[in-house]
């Protein structure tokens, strides 16, 4: 490689209060390279991009691009430089139409006087059709993300950071993804593309760099690594795997017929017709593309949101009219996606953050008055069980790491001991250690009889766990089936909307 | 057929000082930033325009003392809210309350004094047309500016980039932070934009509605502009629409007992607060709708975490 | 360059010590105000803060002019928890007092223990129903409760004005707008013998203390907090929005509705149009220096009350104009939110970024 590094990273450091979340980052990436940034959830990978893109400044270190030394002060220079970003968590606007987001995300002069047609013509060119006039907000994930791209594509790149642009597609779209990406990659242009999921890299980089504690731990080249090399660099430590229980057929618990809902949200999904059954023992397994209902869905079972239509049983008692408390009382319990803002309030204490779903399973609540002491004992147990790190119990929510937290709250409904547990997103943001912590707990509490339903965007997650296994899509569920028995393009499609390979698709 | 006249004449007087309050508030929300200190930021705006225009005898000071005046009132809302991430509901009732107070302190020199109202322009034949030219042709010059005003908003916001921008902000501030625009230069530009307007408004108040100083002389009508936004669904056009509304309210409540109509006079005042309740009702009953239509970051704190 | 760090909780300590700096600064803008309006600031600013505690007098007329105020604030402290913005205490409280008045007034050939507990139990009906307006529009129609309660409060004082001129007139008076003074069993028991301290003074400490409770022991305070801090997670929690929000103007208005009849039935004696003088508005500032908190809202309360009667001093001694009240209690609550930003960030020199290479 004697050629001019298109990009070179030299002693990146950043810190914030309390952690490095890069320490001493280098690395180069050579002109229309596909090279990966691989790492664990906290690894650093999106405050090291964010620095390429200028949305923080490194407190040491620099960065050459081209052989010029390079440190954009703001976006609109990284822009001008040809870097282009496609974020995670979307930098969209839903009540703007596609035109208005994609000249948002342009430089000033970079706007033609044609932006529709430009559009048109990109999107076309790259197989990511988009209609320019509609708004974001009735757009699915997948066709938000191609704005995105197209955004970024006007702008005539020389270096495209994706990062975790996977996460929201159906195995499909992200086919349709890598074919751009290669296209993009023969014209000449770079690719930094950030992932943590191993076969996507091996079957599309050229070259990987792999962070860990914020720490370039190894760099390689994924196509002469195994999956398993790859996530012991990435890791750092090999791990036990969940072996997934045969399905039990006991009393069935949580039986959910024809149920529906309709958004308050304009941009909210509708829950349609859901049915299904989960037995003692049970883990049925919910996957789908983010965005799909998910959250609609637990809702509805919970009680947050009044159901339109339908019946929820719990051992055979209907409680589809009764709120959270009452559901509550009858064995249900749930951990919501959000952490911070609806399964913990984020400045309250710990214990504060028991009597919020406890008090009544808990004995916390006598006539209304609260008993401290309770609250205080019982996240006391929660901490030392579920092994959460903090400085103790009079601390809020805020202050604890994603995945300490999150082992809180699910700790917290565990050991309510539930006859019917819904959990979304179960290992969302946690390390590798503590998501096999809480799969094991589940699978405990499953074994001990409890019905589980468990709702994710991780595939190898509800493969890993799950007894049985179902897909949501656009609010609808498919049919329950046995974990194992769908090949991944069956999943796929049923991801996609196609339900029961009759062709029959649910959007256009 | 004269006392139509005098009382669309009449409506338009009423209506001036909310168009201009209510446009202003409408740039600030659109940003995503809930100003509840309107009321405070016109009372301000209406001392300093009665108060300069007297000393210097200059309308032109005046109106543009009452636009510093509402202005720096703003900003100071906006170093408050925007730097040190204070709740924008407390302090917007903060800037009421201190509004109030320094302007009657300020105003207490003045009190008893008045200024001949600002001239209605004479335009050679327009003005002297029957019937329209009373009608269209001779107002004061802050009429036209009102409107003018209003037209200048809406191609602002829907014809710009700088406008899109804007939008952008209101629309969602982590988004426009990651592309890279700076939401709290754009926020705090936008509240002393809107600051500026209602201090104009509330100039319109002490320099031609009523062409002296009292205190509390605003009387809610920055809180009716608040509302005027909320029944305008955030569009500048239907701000125009709600703020004569009102004044229309106003002013047929003034001339009902004109009519011979035996009703008190406490009643009647009472009109332009009822009816801003039930247009609230009527327009917020739709929640989709409010949704829809209102900026996503309204009222909701930013803080750039880099 | 300054930069401000949020802390990842906020400090307990700077929590309580915020309003007190608040007060200091206010203070010290205050000197400098009264510099510019060319009286001796330090003098004003004795009269202001220091003279009223060293008579027991005026301490007694704090204690008069803190009672409203600090009902009041107990009332609004729970919707500013949840995110229910009353801002038309003012309205509830002449409702309360017109309510409860009528009571009075009714029985005024009358005597009896009975007539002032009814009334006070008309005046808290009166606010309540005042604000189950803004309660139903918000929970029915989606209604902003700022603007409706707001606009009700122009509402209330023109419906006690027109009461007033009318049907409520004293018919054995001077034909002025104002009812006929209560009678001796319609009017508050005084507290302190010789001043016009009356046993509202211990209501407001009940309120205080039962707010206490609630707040920190039982389910109605914690959904209350809940909902303000998180209402994604009060539904999780099973909290109703629409049922706190009801809470929440149900006792906000209760307590202005009995603030105003203790008015009425207080140190005033009758109904007059100038019955509401501000304190539903100044309560608004009681509540956010007392942090919300029944302890702190007395200890605001009394602050609150010192700007008046400190404030009527200096107007009196040194011919300030009355306004310097308002922008005192303006300056008072500026000043606090400002200065939480220290309990709620770090203030850190950020450290200049090295030029690249």
């Amino acid at each position: 490689m004697t050629q001019t590094p298109l990009l070179q990273l030299s002693g990146i450091t950043k810190r914030f209060p309390g952690v490095i979340a890069n320490d001493g980052v280098s690395f180069s990436i050579e002109p229309g390279e596909v090279h990966a940034l691989l790492g664990e959830n906290g690894a650093g990978k999106s405050t090291l991009v964010k620095m390429i893109y200028g949305v923080m400044r490194p407190d040491e270190g620099d960065m050459h691009f081209s052989g010029a030394p390079y440190m954009p002060a703001k976006p609109s220079e990284a822009r001008a430089h040809g870097v282009g970003m496609v974020f995670q968590h979307f930098s969209l606007f839903d009540a703007l139409s596609v035109a208005e987001n994609v000249a948002l995300g342009m430089n000033k002069d970079a706007v033609g006087a044609n932006l529709d047609q430009q559009i048109i013509e990109v999107s076309e060119a790259y197989g990511l059709p988009l209609d320019p006039t509609r708004l974001i907000g009735s757009l699915s994930v997948g066709e938000r993300q191609r704005v995105e791209i197209v955004r970024c594509l006007l702008q005539n790149p020389r270096l495209l950071i994706m990062d975790e642009p996977t996460s929201v597609l159906t195995p499909q779209e992200v086919d349709i993804l890598f074919e751009t990406l290669r296209k993009l990659s023969s014209e000449g242009c770079s690719i930094l593309y950030i992932s943590h999921k191993l076969e996507e890299i091996r079957a599309l980089c050229d070259k990987a760099t792999v962070l860990r504690g914020g720490k370039v731990v190894g760099s390689c080249d994924p196509r002469q690594e195994t999956a398993k090399s790859l996530a012991e660099m990435m890791i750092g430590a090999s791990l036990a795997m969940p072996v997934p229980t045969a399905r039990t057929e006991g009393e069935k618990r949580l039986i959910v017929e024809g149920l529906s809902a309709i958004s308050e949200d304009p941009f909210g999904v509708d829950i349609e017709d859901v049915s299904f059954t989960v037995s003692a023992g049970e883990i049925l397994g919910v996957a789908g593309v983010a965005g799909n209902g998910q959250v609609e869905l637990m809702e509805v079972l919970t009680g947050e949101r009044a159901a339109d239509k339908g019946v929820v049983r719990i051992d055979g008692e209907d409680i589809g009219r009764l709120g959270p408390i009452e559901r509550r009382r009858r064995g249900m319990c749930s951990v919501p996606e959000e952490r911070l803002g609806h399964g913990a309030v984020p400045d309250m204490t710990l214990w504060e953050n028991t009597l919020l779903s406890a008090r009544t399973r808990m004995g916390m609540e006598s006539s209304g008055f609260l008993d401290l002491m309770a609250a205080s004992k019982f996240a006391t147990e929660v901490v030392a069980k579920f092994n959460v790190k903090t400085a103790g119990i009079d601390h809020v929510a805020r202050s604890l790491s994603g995945g300490n937290l999150q082992k809180f709250i699910v700790g917290r409904e565990i050991m309510q001991t539930p006859t019917v547990l819904v959990i979304l997103q179960p290992t969302w943001g946690v390390d590798a250690a503590a998501a096999a912590d809480i799969h094991r707990a589940l699978q405990t509490l499953a074994a001990g009889g409890a019905a589980i339903l468990v709702i994710s965007q991780d595939l190898d997650e509800l493969m890993a766990i799950s007894t049985s296994f179902a897909v949501i899509a656009e609010g609808r569920l498919s049919e329950p089936v046995q974990t194992g028995t769908l090949s991944i393009e069956e999943i796929g499609l049923l991801m996609g909307g196609v339900h029961n390979s009759t062709g029959e698709e649910a959007r256009p | 057929m004269d006392l139509a006249i005098l009382i669309i004449q009449g409506i338009i007087v009423a209506a001036t000082p909310l168009v201009f309050a209510s446009a202003g508030e409408l740039v600030v929300e659109r940003a995503g930033v809930l100003n509840l200190g309107v009321e405070g930021m016109m009372i301000l705006g209406a001392v300093a325009g009665f108060s300069v225009t007297l000393e210097t005898g200059s309308y032109v000071f005046g109106v543009f003392a009452a636009a510093i005046a509402g202005a720096i009132a703003g900003l100071l809302f906006g170093f408050l809210t925007q730097m040190l991430m204070s709740n924008q509901v407390a302090t917007g009732l903060a800037l009421t309350i201190f509004g109030l107070g320094l302007s009657a302190l300020w105003g207490q020199a003045y009190s008893g004094d008045s200024t001949d109202p600002l001239a209605k322009l004479h335009i050679p034949l327009l003005s002297d047309i029957p019937i329209i030219g009373p009608l269209l042709f001779s107002h004061d010059p802050l009429v036209y500016l009102s409107f003018a005003l209003v037209a200048g908003i809406a191609w602002f916001l829907f014809k710009t980039r700088a406008g899109l921008i804007l939008r952008s902000v209101g629309e969602n501030h982590d988004a426009a932070h990651a592309i890279g625009y700076s939401v709290v230069g754009v926020r705090m530009a936008a509240i002393a934009f809107g600051g500026a307007c209602a201090g104009i408004g509330g100039a319109y108040l002490s320099m031609v509605q009523t062409p002296l100083w009292v205190e509390d002389m605003t009387a809610g009508r920055g809180w009716i502009a608040l509302a005027i936004v909320v029944f305008a669904s955030w569009r500048p056009g239907r701000a125009l629409l709600g703020a004569y509304l009102f004044g229309g309210v106003t002013v047929v409540q003034l001339h009902i007992q004109g009519f011979g109509v035996d009703i008190d006079a406490q009643y009647l005042s009472m009109l332009p607060y009822l009816v801003t309740i039930l247009v609230l009702v009527v327009i917020s009953y739709d929640k989709t709708r409010v949704n829809l239509n209102a900026p996503a970051c309204l009222g909701k704190p930013f803080f750039a975490s880099s | 360059m300054i930069r401000l760090e949020p802390r990842k909780e906020p400090s307990k300590v700077l929590l309580y010590t915020t309003p007190v700096l608040a007060v200091c600064v206010t203070i010290l803008a205050g000197i400098v105000m009264f510099a510019v309006l060319g009286k001796p600031p330090f003098r004003a600013i004795a009269i202001i803060f220091v003279d009223p505690w060293l008579d027991s007098f005026t301490v007694a007329e704090m204690m008069v002019k803190a009672t409203p105020l600090i009902l009041i604030a107990i009332g609004l402290s729970f919707g500013f928890r949840a995110g229910v913005w009353n801002i038309g205490a003012e309205g509830q409280f002449t409702i309360g007092a017109l309510t409860g008045g009528m009571v009075g007034l009714a029985f005024y050939n009358m005597e009896g223990f009975w007539i002032l507990p009814l009334m006070c139990i008309a005046g808290a009906a009166g606010g309540m129903a005042w604000a189950a307006i803004p309660a139903f529009l918000k929970t029915r129609f989606n209604a902003n409760e700022i603007l409706v309660s707001l606009m009700l409060t122009y509402v209330a004082v023109l419906l006690l004005s027109v009461l007033v001129h009318g049907p409520l007139k004293d018919p054995e008076g001077l034909n002025f707008p104002e009812s006929r003074m209560f009678s001796a069993s319609a009017t508050m028991p005084i507290l302190l013998e010789g001043t016009r301290t009356h046993i509202g003074f211990l209501a407001a400490i009940v309120a205080a203390a039962v707010a206490w409770v609630l707040l920190d022991r039982h389910v109605i305070g914690f959904q209350i907090k809940v909902a303000g801090q998180a209402p994604r997670a009060a539904r999780y929690g099973g909290f109703v929005q629409n049922r706190v929000v009801w809470m929440c103007l149900m006792i906000s208005g209760g307590l202005a509705g009995l603030a105003g009849l203790f008015e009425a039935a207080g140190p005033v004696g009758q109904l007059v149009p100038a019955l509401p003088v501000g304190y539903g508005f100044t309560a608004i500032i009681v509540a956010f220096l007392g942090r919300l908190n029944p302890i702190g809202i007395v200890l605001a309360g009394f602050v609150m009350a010192l700007t008046y009667i400190g404030g009527e001093s200096a107007q009196i001694e040194m011919n300030l104009p009355s306004a310097i009240t308002g922008v005192f209690q303006g300056m008072f609550l500026f000043f606090l939110l400002g200065i939480d930003v220290l309990a709620k960030f770090r203030i850190r020199m950020a450290k200049l970024v090295k030029a690249g290479a």
